[in-house]
């Protein structure tokens, strides 16, 4: 059992396990999102009170959660990668940030195509869409940061300070709802008591949620193969991995 | 676990905890800015600044909207079932402004405690359903968050 985690650490063994597992995530992660979508845009009634456009709900509310988890991933990989000084934490969390940013950027992106006919504009500083913003941003800084250094040890370090520190935006971003008055409706789905949204629109949205956790995951350990190969391109494995490449 | 390992993980804890801190007191001072609107409770009570735009946002008072019968000038009262707010707006109101839904208004209030709108914006509640099921409610005699009308 152990052998297993202790064997991630190494690179080589890293990019082959993210190889064979993305071999069967990434046609589930495409049937899933191609069957929640058709299920959500032709099979769902329309709302009573907003007609068609909420159906933008099938891609607004999975973005908008998986962002919000990529980040504890981020976050997590880089308190790892502080305290065990594990390099292949520093390359998840490297590789959580691109994707989380593009999904936060979607989020707010198909909530303010939404937000112009149902509120009537399309940005108001608001609590939950000024605390998304600032997710955005956070995504972005760590990129950022870790660019801008040429050690990567060092990068990793300084990345994982700013990633947890960003953390608290986390639970101000989910709660912000309940805590302010804000334009933003609170959640529809809730964990504790009766959703608000009717069954038959809810079972396509979780379907739609578990496809974009799946296409999350799918990005991650694709953006860490990629980030393995560049990092060790000095290394045999990765020459090997070329040459035989180059040879097909 | 190992001493050195232990102490990183301490000054990890540390960082995220005093983090929380700093942000937690940060917006605990700046709520009031960080609310997007008054509720009418509170522009009643004299709680909201007068002297410059503020947004006020609470229920469409059921039977309280007017139409002028020669311009696009509108009025409503706010309510928040505490208090109510009278509003007059001259605009194109967004498609889900009506009576009983939420709606934030900003503007100025003038003397006599009217907001002078320049804007309308609907809230949306956090209820979703066919437009078969809020019938059956509606006959039924339930509003949409299945309380009995």
């Amino acid at each position: 059992m152990w052998t297993f985690f202790h064997k991630l650490g190494s690179p080589p063994w890293l990019y082959a396990i993210a190889g064979t597992i993305l071999r069967w995530l990434v046609p589930i992660t495409l049937i899933a999102l191609v069957a929640g979508m058709i299920w959500g845009l032709l099979f769902t009634p329309p709302d009573f009170r907003q007609g068609d456009s909420y159906r933008i709900i099938y891609i607004h509310v999975p973005a908008a959660v998986v962002a919000l988890a990529g980040y504890y991933v981020m976050a997590i990989a880089g308190a790892i990668s502080l305290i065990w000084r594990m390099k292949m934490a520093d390359v998840v969390m490297r590789a959580a940030a691109p994707v989380g940013a593009a999904l936060t950027f979607i989020a707010l992106l198909t909530g303010a195509i939404w937000g112009k006919p149902t509120w009537g504009t399309w940005w108001v500083w608001d609590a939950r869409i000024t605390s998304m913003l600032i997710l955005l941003f956070l995504y972005l800084g760590v990129v950022a940061l870790y660019e801008s250094f040429d050690n990567k040890e060092a990068a990793g370090k300084a990345c994982a300070v700013l990633s947890l520190v960003g953390m608290v935006n986390i639970p101000i971003v989910y709660k912000s709802v309940d805590w302010w008055y804000s334009l933003h409706q609170p959640a529809s789905i809730k964990f504790t008591g009766e959703s608000t949204i009717d069954p038959s629109m809810l079972y396509p949205l979780l379907l739609m949620i578990a496809a974009f956790y799946a296409l999350f995951t799918c990005c991650l350990l694709m953006n860490i193969r990629a980030e393995l190969l560049q990092r060790e391109s000095r290394t045999q494995w990765v020459k090997k991995i070329a040459s035989e490449k180059g040879a097909d | 676990m190992h001493p050195v390992r232990r102490q990183r993980l301490l000054l990890v804890l540390f960082v995220v905890l005093f983090s929380s801190l700093a942000i937690g007191l940060v917006s605990y001072a700046l709520r009031g800015n960080i609310n997007l609107f008054y509720p009418p409770v509170d522009v009643v009570s004299g709680k909201a600044p007068t002297g410059h735009s503020i947004r006020v946002g609470g229920m469409v008072e059921q039977g309280s909207v007017r139409r002028s019968e020669d311009s696009l000038e509108v009025s409503f009262m706010l309510t928040d079932y505490k208090a109510s707010v009278p509003v007059v707006y001259v605009g194109i109101l967004p498609d889900l402004f009506g009576e009983e839904q939420g709606a934030v208004a900003s503007g100025m209030l003038d003397s006599e405690g009217v907001l002078q709108a320049t804007e309308i914006l609907a809230k949306h509640d956090e209820n979703y359903m066919p437009p078969e099921v809020a019938y059956a409610l509606e006959n039924a005699g339930f509003d949409e968050k299945g309380k009995i009308k």
